[in-house]
């Protein structure tokens, strides 16, 4: 926790209402984003008890299991949610853009958008990861077969949970961890987890502080939990009865649409209060002006959309239980190079977040007092063109002389320290030798270069091109790791043995 | 009874006190630093009638569904005089699965403790699983009975504790939450278990520091054994415990005539509890009945948002305080200094960015 936002956290309980830490958005926000609040029976694993889902706040739609331990159950759920999350993909299949690659040589398509899922909490990405796993080696064929649709619908999930880890993505996102990103509240990190009273803090109804919303939104008879996990009161009261009664009706039609009807008017009773929050948070983020940023990464999750749609059209196999060595390297590699440039674009595109690197001496802002646009250094083989200017901060300056730092204004240029000298009141002289985005000649074009007066943020944060790390094919893993991995794995049978039993049931 | 003895039963009022478990002793261990805890616990004070009569009810409820579910994967996994259960422990063991293992259900009985202590210390090391043992542990001067739904089995010589639990192992992945919590209770049952062999002058280190975690793997119902290294658990609990034996220094900073009566009116009690030093940190509302009152008490305090936002305020404790620095309208103590100045200038550069300064 940086301090600038602890601050933050203290100010949020003098105020009592939250206190904004960001002063634009750090993620994209889909016109039509698939909302998805699900439920799950408490003590299995992972076995969905209800979920609410839709694009739209009026277009939320019920899906219930009425015996989450009947794997039947489970599957035909699967299948009425692969009935609507698939359809919506192939919304944005319909549309392409085309993007230079290979320095304009040539050209790829992508999709023109990509879609977004929105769950409440991270324990709903967790929900999605698992309920991918345990159905994308699903077959339509065999002794247990289950609807085409599951696989895939397995496939996908594992795709926006594996998107989640991805610093900066926005394919599927917990409200709680986009909500935190923007504001403090003055409660701590755990119970800003439980979205009701997050919200509590961030949009207390009139007349109560954001401490009180949030104590009365933490009473579970009240305002229900907002999932995955259930209230264990209102299992133990209300659920397990409703979904006894749907079991004792048997075979009779008019009693088991009675209990039927009864747990959904119960299940929706749960949910509806979590779905209206969904969209009163969405709405806040929606508030704020996108982070300049944000398109671009959003154009990632874009191309990992197409990458995988194409995938699966071209008839991939689903995703490994487990990946491999290589794999798995290279994989922690772009999740660590996302990381730190996801952390350098948004503080590049939002002075609050600057303000935390500020503070901790890794970027400081000043006024240009003197420019020389015009130095060329003509010592080298052949001249090049060096301008150097002189800023005066009041920050401590802790760069040492010979470091690179670089401006969010002109992100392609560098600048090198050449001086720090003190001032008098306590200010610090800086003098920069700039190079790169001034174009080609030995005159910087009129902007390219700082002028006098002009208030300039110089950071060692750098927001440049990372290579990529190189690595081995999967059969050349070397023995440190393993070895080359043995004989492929019999394709013909990919359901792991241990779940190849489905049969199996509790009561 | 002694003059300790005495003054727990003045503060626990005029009842038994609170039966301990392996989950209640587990829960000891965290935040070992709570005197207010450390008093009640050792007193055996009810904290959840204590919290609901105070006016801030605990909410520890667990689900039917899941106790259910505990309770028939449980029963599965020790049928047929616990065959599959010997054979998982010992391919995970890395032993042979042994024929003939002996298989002792220690809790029908009316005289569990004695029967306990025979069959478990018994000089015979064959392979052998003992069912539902009693155990017994000195917390805080008191001898507390333990009622482990556990196992313990004796293979090669050795003793393992072995804890069965419902929550699914995936891909060999499982919630660390969960696996931390069966840690520290399954080191309750080897301390104990190792407490009963010494009792006997037998060698305690015959019981193993790895317990086997028998869970359902993945989606189906299918057991799994894992082995958790609990030497770290060990060493925190005995701390914890070796506290609560040394009760008469903390009852030294509780007020004379301190009592959790559930008797008393709520304001009176309330006014009480406040007398005696609590350390509330937000991981305390998992573990803690008492941990809603503790977190209201604790309300305009830097530690109630977390301990790593009181450090990165300075450690200045309270959030009126934090301010007042930040605006530097009131002058830093001594110690202060370095934090008011990293607190005035997060202010500044806070202050500057809302208000749309440039960057």
């Amino acid at each position: 926790m940086s301090t600038l936002r602890a601050l933050a956290r203290a100010q949020a309980v003098a105020a009592g209402v939250a206190q904004p830490v960001a002063t634009v958005r750090h993620l994209h926000l889909s016109d039509r984003p698939l909302v998805l609040v699900p439920l799950a029976l408490a003590g299995e694993a992972n076995a969905p008890l209800a979920a609410l889902v839709g694009a739209a706040p009026d277009e939320a739609r019920l899906l219930v299991v009425p015996q989450p331990r009947n794997r039947d159950q489970r599957f035909a759920f699967a299948a009425e949610l692969a009935g609507i999350v698939l359809p919506w993909l192939d919304e944005f299949r319909d549309r392409t853009e085309a993007v230079p690659v290979d320095r304009g040589r040539d050209v790829r398509h992508r999709y023109l958008d990509a879609p977004q899922l929105l769950v409440p909490n991270p324990a709903g990405i967790t929900f999605l990861r698992l309920f991918g796993r345990s159905t994308r080696f699903r077959r339509p064929d065999g002794e247990h077969p289950v609807h085409p649709s599951v696989p895939l619908l397995g496939r996908w999930l594992t795709f926006f949970a594996e998107r989640a880890e991805h610093p900066g993505s926005a394919a599927l996102v917990a409200l709680t961890d986009a909500l935190t990103l923007h504001w403090a509240t003055g409660q701590s990190v755990v119970e800003d987890l439980h979205l009701p009273a997050l919200l509590g803090w961030l949009d207390p109804p009139p007349g109560l502080t954001g401490a009180e919303a949030a104590a009365l939104a933490e009473d579970p008879a009240r305002c229900p939990p907002a999932g995955p996990a259930t209230d264990p009161d209102f299992d133990n009261h209300r659920l397990a009865p409703v979904m006894e009664a749907y079991a004792d009706a048997g075979d009779d039609p008019v009693a088991r649409a009675a209990a039927y009807a009864e747990l959904e008017r119960l299940l929706h009773d749960q949910l509806a209060p979590t779905w209206e929050l969904m969209w009163r948070g969405v709405g806040l983020l929606r508030a704020l002006p996108a982070g300049a940023r944000v398109a671009g990464r959003w154009d990632g999750d874009k191309d990992a959309f197409t990458a995988h749609a194409e995938h699966v059209d071209a008839g991939g196999g689903p995703q490994p239980r487990r990946d491999g060595a290589v794999a798995a390297a290279a994989r922690l590699h772009r999740l660590e190079r996302a990381l730190t440039s996801y952390a350098v674009q948004r503080a590049y595109d939002d002075p609050l977040v600057m303000a935390e690197h500020r503070l901790t001496g890794e970027a400081f802002v000043g006024d240009v007092t003197l420019a020389d646009p015009k130095r060329v250094d003509d010592t080298g083989k052949r001249p090049v063109l060096r301008p150097r200017i002189q800023v005066v901060t009041t920050e401590p300056v802790l760069v040492p002389v010979g470091a690179t730092l670089y401006s969010p204004a002109r992100p392609g240029q560098k600048a090198k320290v050449v001086f720090v000298t003190p001032a008098a009141d306590g200010k610090t002289e800086v003098v920069l030798e700039l190079s790169g985005g001034m174009g080609r000649g030995l005159t910087a074009p009129p902007g390219t270069v700082p002028e006098v007066g002009e208030r300039l943020c110089l950071t060692t944060l750098s927001d440049g091109f990372l290579p990529a790390g190189n690595f081995p094919a999967p059969e050349e893993t070397p023995w440190t790791h393993g070895g080359p991995p043995a004989a492929a794995p019999a394709p013909a049978d990919p359901v792991p043995a241990a779940d190849a039993d489905p049969a199996e049931d509790w009561s | 009874m002694t003059e300790t003895a005495q003054r727990l039963a003045e503060i626990r009022g005029g009842v038994p006190p609170r039966r301990h478990n392996a989950r209640t002793i587990a829960a000891l261990t965290g935040n070992p630093g709570c005197t207010r805890r450390a008093v009640l616990d050792s007193a055996g004070v009810d904290k959840p009638k204590l919290a609901e009569r105070i006016g801030f009810p605990a909410r520890f409820g667990q689900s039917r569904f899941a106790i259910t579910r505990g309770n028939a994967f449980e029963a599965q996994v020790k049928a047929d005089g616990g065959a599959e259960l010997l054979r998982l422990v010992a391919e995970r063991l890395g032993v042979p699965v042994p024929d003939g293992a002996t298989w002792t259900d220690l809790g029908a009985d009316e005289d569990r403790p004695e029967r306990s202590r025979t069959a478990l210390t018994a000089s015979g090391d064959g392979p052998a699983l003992f069912d539902h043992p009693l155990l017994g542990l000195d917390v805080a001067g008191r001898r507390v009975n333990l009622e482990p739904d556990l196992v313990a089995a004796r293979l090669a010589g050795r003793f393992h504790v072995v804890e069965i639990k419902s929550f699914p192992i995936i891909d060999g992945q499982a919630d660390p939450a969960k696996v931390a919590a069966a840690a520290i209770q399954s080191a309750v049952y080897v301390l104990a278990l190792r407490e009963l062999l010494a009792a006997e002058g037998r060698d305690p280190d015959v019981v193993s520091h790895e317990v086997v975690l028998v869970c359902p793997r993945d989606f189906a119902n299918r057991p799994v054994a894992s082995l958790l290294d609990v030497r770290k658990q060990l060493l925190v609990l005995r701390r914890q415990l070796d506290r609560m034996a040394r009760i008469d220094d903390l009852l030294a900073a509780v007020p004379a005539g301190f009592t959790a009566d559930l008797t008393t009116d709520p304001a009176t009690l309330a006014g009480a509890l406040h007398g005696v030093p609590a350390r509330y940190a937000p991981e305390c509302l998992a573990a803690c009945e008492l941990a809603y009152f503790c977190r209201h008490e604790a309300r305009g305090h830097t530690g109630a948002l977390g301990r790593p936002v009181r450090e990165a305020l300075g450690g200045v404790a309270e959030v009126a305080e934090v301010l007042a620095l930040a605006e530097g309208v009131r002058a830093p103590e001594p110690e202060q200094a370095e934090a008011a100045a990293l607190l005035r200038a997060a202010a500044r550069l806070r202050a500057d960015a809302l208000a749309g300064h440039p960057a």
